[in-house]
């Protein structure tokens, strides 16, 4: 069990030391990200009644769009100089690679959404600081997460590879995004928590299911 | 070493392997050739628990795949003809993480970068490394867990003449550790130089095999030549 | 080549003339709905294709778990068959549906869960099929294939449950689930008859389907490996 933790810590750290040499991929995500606020704010034309029942969709809108950035990026550097196979060929399970790019992949994503957040925020005034909330958008990352690196490693292998992967990935994250619009949208519309909190229930249930499965197959996917 | 019978891959229509027989003893130093396409690399991937045989039997130091995988790999070393290391990271850190999933302690890793020989530019982001160094590391890499056995796919494409002499360098002295080694080529001069024995992959099967003294430079061209035409007459 | 079964004849020439009973039923022995008049009448074929669209979903994600269980090609097939069948229907649905939602709610589209829904199956079944078309090896392709279907399968009754969900927190002034099924009025017993009778008939006609296609894919299969074989022998 330790050298199982062992195992999944060395992959994170190999992807947070590769990213912190070059921030490609932090730095592409976060400039989407914010281009995707701007041209949110000129489409929708967010003034302060409109915003209040937007803000959940055009935020997650964004999460997903920059994750997606990042999902295809740190698979294509195992992909680069043939490192999956390198990967493949430790010692180890194939569910500490499946973890350790997965925890790899959500903490790229949190740092992004942690520079967002503020940001939307301070621009069009949406209470984004409550704890609940912040629970709702680890709970969604995780969800989104935990299938985008699912299908990224199996993108990667495909020779249409970087488009695919958000029209593999979006229709299937569909219920935890859904859940999760609609739990932030409780949060940042001040609605009573009791009438919203089932759909933070559901986000849970959501992200488990999806976890499992992809876990699961995730042999099949890198095994020949 | 390695054991393998009656094996069969097959990738959808498509039979690579076909009732493959194969075997290896300790310490030797096994050269697969063959023409493009006769199914090597996917032999090889198959004894580095890569690619899942279609049927046959398949041991690897005294272990079966695919069943007993993750026993095998902690037992292998891999160079293929990608290097399998990080280019944003650099030579020390790349053997690091390995070192890590490996199990293997830190000291080892001087060690192995003094055998390849990058000591002085350990702490240099690999994707500034020449082809030459990129693949001196995945050597390192491949040995940092000292594995009884290694198999290597092409590790002389894309080098110079000079990098490729330094290669054949470190694996002589591989070699001469006793450890068993496995190596595709279409080199055959500097395969029938450096294993101790030849063996000719040709549609899916071994046709031909020769042990050290029974080749010379002269008729080699024969030997490989025969065994191609040999796959003519069987088709 | 393989030759056609006879049984599969008899399915032919049995799913037409279901079908055209099934026609005839409604046209001719379903009584005019009184509230609707006569666009009531494409309620029987609408719930019927989609039930076709549902049969073909199921079979694909089975399909799917047994092709990774066994590795043949034929799962890989039945998956394949059952897609494009499901694809065909679910959209074929979706356009009876707008045509009945037309006259009853004067709208051609509503976001009702089952009619979203069978939009998103289609949007995964597309991606479902450029998938497959950026794989060359057959054997990935097959595995990427069923493992995706596997996945589809499990997040369309989820996105279901939850659309359902939101739209009863949230009820939309057209149109909520229960008006658009059977709630909308009350069948008397010929309809009940051509309505369970449409059903049969487009199961029977999905059977059929899903023989063809797979026996399609099966002759596909054939051509390629013949090709590969003449391809391989010429060398």
């Amino acid at each position: 069990m330790k050298s199982y933790l062992g195992a999944i810590r060395a992959i994170i750290w190999k992807d947070l030391t590769a990213e912190w040499r070059t921030r490609e991929s932090l730095t592409s995500m976060l400039v989407f990200a914010l281009l995707v606020v701007l041209i949110f704010n000129f489409a929708l034309e967010l003034d302060i009644q409109a915003q209040e029942s937007l803000s959940a969709g055009v935020l997650w809108t964004t999460f997903v769009f920059a994750g997606t950035i990042g999902l295809n990026r740190s698979m294509a550097l195992e992909k680069d100089r043939g490192c999956l196979d390198g990967l493949l060929l430790a010692p180890v399970d194939r569910s500490v690679i499946y973890f350790g790019k997965v925890i790899g992949n959500l903490i790229f994503m949190l740092l992004v959404e942690i520079i967002v957040l503020p940001v939307y925020s301070f621009l069009y005034g949406v209470p984004v600081f409550q704890p609940g909330f912040f629970l709702v958008v680890l709970l969604g990352s995780i969800g989104y997460v935990a299938v985008g690196t699912l299908l990224a490693t199996m993108v990667v292998q495909v020779r249409t590879r970087d488009i695919l992967l958000p029209i593999l990935l979006f229709p299937l994250t569909l219920p935890v995004i859904i859940a999760a619009v609609k739990a932030s949208q409780g949060f940042l519309q001040m609605i009573p928590f009791d009438e919203f909190s089932s759909w933070l229930n559901i986000l849970i249930v959501y992200d488990l299911i999806f976890t499992a499965v992809a876990f699961m197959v995730f042999d099949y996917v890198v095994e020949e | 070493m390695i054991i393998v019978k009656k094996l069969v891959k097959r990738f959808g229509p498509i039979t690579v392997l076909r009732d493959l027989d194969f075997e290896v003893s300790p310490g030797e130093f096994v050269a697969l050739l063959g023409p493009n396409g006769a199914g090597k690399t996917t032999f090889l991937r198959i004894l580095a628990s890569l690619t899942k045989p279609t049927s046959g039997l398949v041991q690897v130091a005294s272990f079966r795949l695919p069943e007993q995988a993750v026993s095998v790999r902690a037992q292998l070393g891999v160079v293929s003809h990608l290097p399998l290391i990080y280019g944003d990271l650099n030579a020390e850190e790349n053997l690091s993480f390995y070192a890590r999933l490996y199990g293997v302690k830190q000291p080892r890793i001087r060690e192995v970068l003094d055998l390849i020989g990058l000591t002085d530019r350990k702490g240099d982001l690999v994707r500034t490394f020449s082809r030459g160094m990129q693949q001196r590391l995945a050597i390192g890499r491949a040995i940092l867990h000292s594995p009884r056995i290694l198999l290597l796919d092409e590790p002389h494409t894309g080098l110079d003449q000079e990098a490729g002499e330094i290669l054949d360098e470190v694996l002589r002295e591989i070699a001469l550790q006793g450890r068993t080694v496995v190596m595709t080529s279409h080199d055959l001069v500097r395969a029938a130089e450096l294993a101790t024995r030849l063996d000719i992959l040709s549609r899916g099967r071994i046709r031909a095999s020769a042990s050290e003294g029974e080749f010379g430079s002269t008729d080699l061209v024969d030997f490989y030549r025969a065994a191609l035409q040999g796959k003519g007459e069987a088709a | 080549m393989i030759k056609k079964p006879r049984l599969l004849s008899v399915l032919d020439v049995l799913s037409g003339m279901m079908i055209l009973a099934a026609a005839g039923l409604v046209f001719f022995y379903a009584p005019v709905e009184q509230m609707m008049g006569l666009v009531q009448k494409v309620f029987y074929f609408h719930v019927a294709t989609a039930w076709v669209g549902m049969l073909g979903f199921i079979v694909a994600a089975v399909a799917g778990i047994f092709y990774l269980a066994k590795r043949t090609e034929q799962w890989d097939i039945t998956g394949f068959a059952a897609v494009e069948i499901s694809l065909i229907f679910f959209l074929t649905a979706i356009i009876l549906g707008s045509i009945w939602a037309k006259p009853a709610w004067n709208t051609w589209w509503t976001w009702e869960p089952r009619l979203t829904t069978a939009a998103i199956v289609e949007l995964i079944y597309a991606a479902y099929l450029l998938l497959r078309q950026g794989v060359d090896d057959p054997e990935r392709r097959a595995r990427f294939s069923a493992i995706y279907a596997i996945f589809g399968s499990i997040s369309i009754p989820l996105t279901f449950v939850s659309i359902r969900f939101l739209r009863t927190i949230h009820p939309v002034v057209i149109g909520t689930a229960e008006t658009a099924g059977k709630g909308g009025f009350n069948m008397d017993s010929p309809m009940k008859l051509t309505f369970f009778f449409s059903l049969a008939a487009f199961t029977v006609f999905f059977v059929d389907l899903l023989w063809h296609r797979i026996r399609l894919g099966k002759l596909q299969a054939e051509v390629e490996k013949l090709r590969i074989d003449t391809y391989s022998n010429g060398m």
